[in-house]
């Protein structure tokens, strides 16, 4: 990466964020509500991406952070009545402990084991959500019924099923995310990270304490991806299982990859472009998976570092 | 921002004069050709468009593709005669992979994009459950034939209706009175360890107590799990009948490990069909079955007494006498859920008519006029059987079959009564805001 002044970078960054702001008074109704969803599901990729494209460990349970967020926020306000400030809270903050305890454990592995034994994790995660179904809903999940769903602050009060205040959070919750994760990969935790992922060896003997680096990324990102579960649960009303099942661990990976890992905005670029050829072809064929796959082929033989990997290579080296 | 629909429509890009002078002599031709003005009227801005939220994909494709050609036989016999109102009906599908995060957001499609007058069609009932809150949100009535007691709990809101089939509280309990009176007293429940089972794991045990029979043991087994035997040493030696309700790949490793665990000294059977849907009941493997009964919403196979209407209806579907697609004996459907689409959307038809439906403006009269639907007599619209609907909980009540099975086929036995299936409402939809 060539250097690039901080002003050209963040300019690019909120220039984003005012482009998305800009947005939702020209999208079509259904395309402002894709578009919301985009972006809480875009935190889950930049979550995943801290860890992946930064840190270098492939996670293959990233769906139970996401979960507790889901749950920790759902189960809050279905249960004990919580409102939506304390019960997104309370996501984000199951997600950070529970990737705290995951952390200590998994980062005894690396590379191909770190893999399996988060999915392994992930996986009995997703069981115990079965298994607690007479709290959890089980398979069928819960719905957070509308009037829960409603924020009041001071005498205002913000309904989040209205088009526009949902769509107006989840861009909230992506711009302080967008922007915390650009702070992290410029500080100096975030050249760490990236040192522990192209040589941990190395970065160890150079004096600085690697595990501790990691699962500060670990729970870091575990914390991103509860946030974006959290959002999503209060968002759009619905808690299930199949959010904590193996699909949603790779689905981060796939949106990372195809926007491009270790870039700021690539989850982004990677999870609307995966929305919209889902959506698109959809209307088409019921073999539109299959295209699904045919470009995610195609981008890896074409563009293997992803759509804005491939552009900082040729064209932007100074993308963070 | 009156051109907002035309995002991403590939047809609204930037016309030169040539082009649109191409575009005027193509359409002035396709206009002038026959068949293609009646096309355009039927297609007209007067026609009712109907959302099929369809399993096309994922774990409900084979209820999926069932539930369209019965839709779209529904759909051809209200066009027939006259259409909704005097307006010609569309179904508009949509894919939900059988996954309740796309299905909200094809249930959002439909609302916003597509702009149907209603949503309709969904099974699986995660997919209802993770589809209700859009339609909510969306204002726009939600027509599900899932059979889970999901909208009869009123935990969804007040768009969401079930008026074409009954749901498994209602069908549970109809059968447990047949259950004590003709199988046994002493039942062992085997099911899936998954919501579907244990809405059978809650409801039996009452049911069948208020009939003086009892449950002496419930077996729950993993969905994960591929092969049963561990699990039937744990039936109570005094069990006289085995009530089971497997779902899915595994249910033909269910029941041939069943049959080499019992041999000929087997207690009484009793499943739910939705075990064997899409199923051929004479399947390599399954012969051990024969002699026990099952739960069926709509017979499979043809029975010396149909009725006109249910002959009329299976014609209309297309399938045989076995309950197989016309013309392909291995295509067998889902006959005993089905026939909800056919039935909920002459239901759809009702309200609609009642509520002198225009457009979607109109969605909160019809919403009222469904909660004031009170029964539905048996007929060509209802051939499933006459119905009872309860407006508060939006559900409705039916009769339920008992079959048995006999030389490979399904024979009905026993006609339950709607009052067998009712209970008391859970809460009240109404009292909701529109």
């Amino acid at each position: 990466m060539r250097d690039a002044s901080p002003a050209k970078v963040y300019a690019l960054h909120i220039g984003v964020i005012l482009a998305l702001f800009a947005l939702n008074f020209v999208l079509p109704d259904y395309h402002q509500g894709l578009f919301a969803r985009i972006m809480a599901l875009a935190v889950f990729a930049m979550g995943y991406n801290l860890l992946f494209g930064y840190g270098g460990l492939l996670s293959l349970g990233h769906a139970m952070f996401f979960s507790a967020g889901l749950y920790g926020a759902g189960l809050t306000v279905y249960h004990l009545g919580w409102g939506v400030p304390e019960a997104f809270l309370a996501g984000i903050a199951c997600g950070a402990l529970l990737a705290l305890v995951i952390g200590l454990l998994a980062l005894r592995t690396s590379g191909v084991a770190f893999m399996i034994v988060t999915m392994m994790f992930a996986q009995v995660f997703y069981l115990l959500i079965l298994y607690f179904a007479a709290w959890t809903g089980g398979d069928q999940g819960l719905v957070i019924q509308q009037a829960s769903r409603v924020v009041s602050i001071g005498g205002a009060s913000f309904d989040l099923t209205d088009p526009t205040v949902r769509y107006m959070s989840a861009l909230a919750l992506f711009s302080v995310v967008l922007l915390i994760t650009l702070a992290i990969v410029r500080s100096r935790f975030g050249r760490v990270l990236v040192a522990i992922r192209e040589n941990e060896e190395r970065t160890r003997m150079l004096g600085y304490d690697t595990t501790a680096n990691k699962l500060i990324a670990v729970v870091a990102s575990g914390a991103t991806c509860a946030a974006s579960g959290a959002a999503y649960a209060l968002l759009f009303g619905y808690v299930g299982s199949n959010f904590a099942s193996v699909q949603y661990s790779i689905l981060p990976l796939l949106w990372v990859l195809l926007g491009g890992a270790a870039t700021v905005l690539g989850p982004l670029v990677g999870t609307l472009f995966m929305y919209y050829v889902t959506d698109i072809t959809s209307g088409f064929t019921s073999a539109y998976l299959l295209i699904v796959g045919i470009a995610l082929i195609l981008l890896v033989l074409f563009a293997p570092k992803g759509i804005l990997g491939t552009i900082r290579q040729r064209w932007l080296g100074w993308l963070p | 921002m009156a051109d907002k629909n035309g995002f991403f429509d590939l047809s609204k890009t930037t016309l030169s004069r040539r082009t649109a002078l191409k575009g005027i002599a193509a359409g002035a031709g396709l206009a002038l050709a026959p068949g293609f003005v009646r096309y355009s009227q039927a297609q007209s801005s007067a026609s009712i468009k109907i959302g099929f939220q369809s399993h096309r994909t994922g774990i409900g494709a084979a209820y999926g593709r069932w539930y369209e050609k019965t839709s779209a036989a529904a759909v051809k016999a209200i066009n027939d005669a006259g259409g909704i109102g005097g307006r010609p009906v569309e179904l508009v599908i949509e894919d939900d992979g059988t996954d309740p995060a796309r299905g909200a957001e094809v249930v959002a499609k439909f609302a916003k994009q597509h702009k149907t007058d209603i949503v309709f069609g969904t099974l699986f009932s995660h997919v209802v459950i993770g589809s209700a809150p859009a339609a909510g949100e969306n204002k726009i009535p939600y027509f599900v034939v899932s059979e889970g007691h999901h909208v009869a709990s009123t935990k969804l809101n007040r768009y969401v209706f079930q008026p074409g089939i009954t749901d498994v509280k209602s069908q549970i309990q109809s059968m447990a009175p047949w259950i004590a009176a003709n199988a046994g007293k002493k039942v062992t429940q085997i099911f899936p360890d998954f919501a579907f089972g244990y809405d059978h794991r809650d409801y039996l045990p009452p049911a069948l107590k208020a009939q003086g029979a009892d449950v002496i043991a419930q077996i729950a087994i993993p969905p994960t799990e591929s092969s049963f035997t561990k699990y039937f040493p744990q039936i109570p030696a005094e069990t006289e009948v085995i009530y089971h309700v497997m779902v899915g790949p595994a249910v033909l490793t269910f029941v041939k490990e069943l049959g080499e665990f019992y041999g000929s000294q087997r207690p009484q059977l009793f499943g739910f069909m939705d075990s064997l849907e899409a199923t051929d009941i004479n399947s390599p493997g399954l012969e051990f079955l024969d002699g026990s009964h099952f739960w069926e919403g709509s017979p499979r196979y043809a029975q010396a007494d149909d009725s006109a209407a249910q002959k009329a209806y299976r014609a209309a579907v297309g399938i045989d006498d076995n309950g197989a697609a016309v013309g392909d004996a291995k295509d067998v459907s889902t006959a005993s859920h089905m026939f909800g689409c056919w039935e909920t959307l002459y239901v759809v038809k009702k309200a609609m008519e009642d509520a002198g439906y225009k457009g979607p403006e109109d969605r909160a009269k019809l919403v009222e006029a469904t909660e004031a639907l009170k029964e539905f007599a048996e007929g060509p619209e209802h051939p499933q059987g006459a119905k009872t609907f309860n407006g508060k909980i939006h559900q409705c009540f039916g009769i339920q079959n008992i079959s048995k099975v006999e030389g490979g086929k399904l024979k009905v036995v026993h006609k339950t009564k709607i009052e067998d299936g009712l209970y008391e409402a859970e809460g009240d939809y109404t009292t909701q805001a529109l």
